[in-house]
């Protein structure tokens, strides 16, 4: 019974039987930034949200007026990663900034290539570096640069 | 509402690293300590629930196996959460309220030591907008660690000052992980980590767990000269995308506080869980504590050890150690899960 032949096996794949669906809001979001667009939403206060959110953020009312939006933005707030951790978007030092895109009045979270820490300013403007192969997610957005 | 109380608390070490000892080796000396302190066994617990994350161990239901600790034969009553275990004490205090026990134990547990635990942390976030984007539980910190210092509100100086004080107060804490005599000047010429935060302002990796026993008042009165009651406690969450919420302020917290009655009575103590120096100043102007009247921390707080699942539960069990010590008669007990102070819990103590 020493042989390999004799030891009995089965194939085993390890899977999750279920697909997830991103939804109306989620999945337009997606479909978007694989076209190379961006868009927001209208919250029950007229306010714009970017990225779109499928629920309000203060009454939970189902949300579902989009609004196209330019790839160009500000930095309100951000960071300044010196040694880039193996799984973060860029492999240099950036920085990790919330940015309101133009047209939206909450901002989102991606990374800024800067270059140094020196020419982060608040209010600075920057745009979208577009990955060069999109597939609907957030990553289709490589970082964002001076503008 | 029943009165609960606080009766025995009891924490291994924090240790940066916990070596071959796993969960249930953790737990086991922790667990005889609690019940021993106020002569118990587990056949004296009605209910028992503990806060883990099974991401730490890797596997789905990782948490069961720290069952083994418990001498759970014959089959007791026992829940989990998968939140710190201050969540844990939350849900026993229901099944207290309820009238479905009497006496409950709680423990929470975590063993960083062996998986990156800044990245771990990015599972919890936006699973959209978010994760996919690996933004570490450090980075966000220091995002709202600069809004904090843009608002004007705070300098680098008052952030040094917490950790500062934190190593100070952690020299009176045998269970500490780190210590000592730290001047600002001396914290402030340390190089940034992630700019603005330096090393020293971020929470350690620690393992550890920790066993806390409640009860009620006509039990709790047997058991202990001193007993801890709860006489508020309420948990809060902020909106997920962190675009959405001012970084600079915890209204989670806030209305928290509110509801537990934090300002009822005299402060004497506030273990407040920061795992970022700033996120303490954050937690303080949320209450409305002031250091000059609170002690804040005593014991050394989050930066001085931090047990991922454990740290928010030894906030509430070194307030209500300092009560029955009688060290302090009312005080404070803060918890925090998600990023940037994203959900928070307040217990009000009274001796």
């Amino acid at each position: 019974m020493s042989r390999e032949d004799d030891v009995l096996r089965a194939e085993f794949d390890l899977e999750f039987t279920y697909t997830r669906s991103t939804g109306p809001v989620i999945g337009r979001f997606y479909t978007d930034l694989r076209d190379g667009k961006l868009c927001g939403i209208k919250a029950s206060d007229g306010r714009v949200l970017c990225p779109p959110q499928e629920y309000d953020p203060v009454t939970a009312e189902d949300l579902s007026e989009f609004v196209s939006l330019p790839d160009t933005g500000v930095v309100t707030v951000w960071n300044w990663v010196k040694q880039p951790r193996a799984k973060h978007p860029l492999q240099k030092a950036f920085a990790w900034a919330l940015i309101k895109i133009d047209g939206a009045d909450t901002p989102m979270l991606h990374a800024v290539d800067a270059g140094s820490e020196s020419a982060m300013k608040p209010g600075m403007k920057v745009k979208v570096r577009w990955a060069k192969e999109r597939k609907g997610a957030i990553t289709d957005i490589a970082c964002f640069e001076p503008a | 509402m029943r009165e609960v109380a606080i009766v025995s608390y009891a924490q291994t070490p924090m240790r940066r690293d916990a070596g071959a000892n796993n969960d249930v080796e953790m737990l086991m000396g922790t667990l005889q300590e609690a019940l021993s302190n106020v002569g118990m066994t587990q056949k004296d617990i009605d209910f028992t629930c503990s806060g883990s994350c099974d991401y730490l161990g890797g596997a789905a239901f990782a948490f069961v196996s720290a069952v083994d600790a418990l001498g759970a034969v014959p089959p007791i009553a026992e829940s989990h959460v998968e939140m710190d275990a201050a969540w844990a004490l939350y849900e026993a205090w229901l099944k207290i309220q309820c009238g479905k026990a009497d006496t409950a134990l709680i423990y929470g547990f975590g063993k960083s030591s062996h998986c990156a635990l800044p990245d771990m942390l990015c599972l919890q976030l936006d699973p959209y907008a978010m994760q996919p984007l690996w933004p570490d539980s450090i980075s966000l910190a220091a995002l709202q660690a600069n809004a904090l210092l843009q608002s004007g509100k705070y300098t680098e100086r008052d952030l040094a000052e917490v950790v500062a004080n934190s190593r100070r107060n952690a020299k009176g804490n045998p269970k500490a992980q780190l210590k000592g005599d730290y001047t600002v000047e001396q914290l402030l010429k340390e190089p940034t980590f992630v700019s603005p935060l330096r090393k020293h302002d971020c929470c350690p990796i620690s393992d550890g767990a920790s066993v806390l026993i409640m009860t009620t008042r006509e039990k709790a009165e047997k058991l202990c000269k001193r007993p801890a009651f709860i006489t508020g406690i309420d948990h809060r969450i902020d909106a997920h995308g962190l675009g959405m919420r001012d970084l600079t302020v915890s209204t989670s917290t806030r209305i928290a506080g509110e509801k537990a009655g934090v300002h009822k009575g005299k402060v004497d103590i506030a273990e407040l869980y920061a795992p970022f120096s700033h996120q303490e100043l954050i937690l303080r102007d949320a209450l409305g504590l002031d250091p000059a009247k609170t002690k804040i921390n005593p014991s050394g707080g989050a930066l001085a050890g931090h047990v991922f699942m454990a740290c928010g539960l030894d906030r509430i069990g070194a307030v209500a150690t300092s009560i029955m010590n009688g060290e302090a008669s009312r005080g404070v007990a803060h918890a925090t899960s998600g990023p940037c102070l994203q959900q928070n819990l307040v217990a009000v103590l009274e001796g």
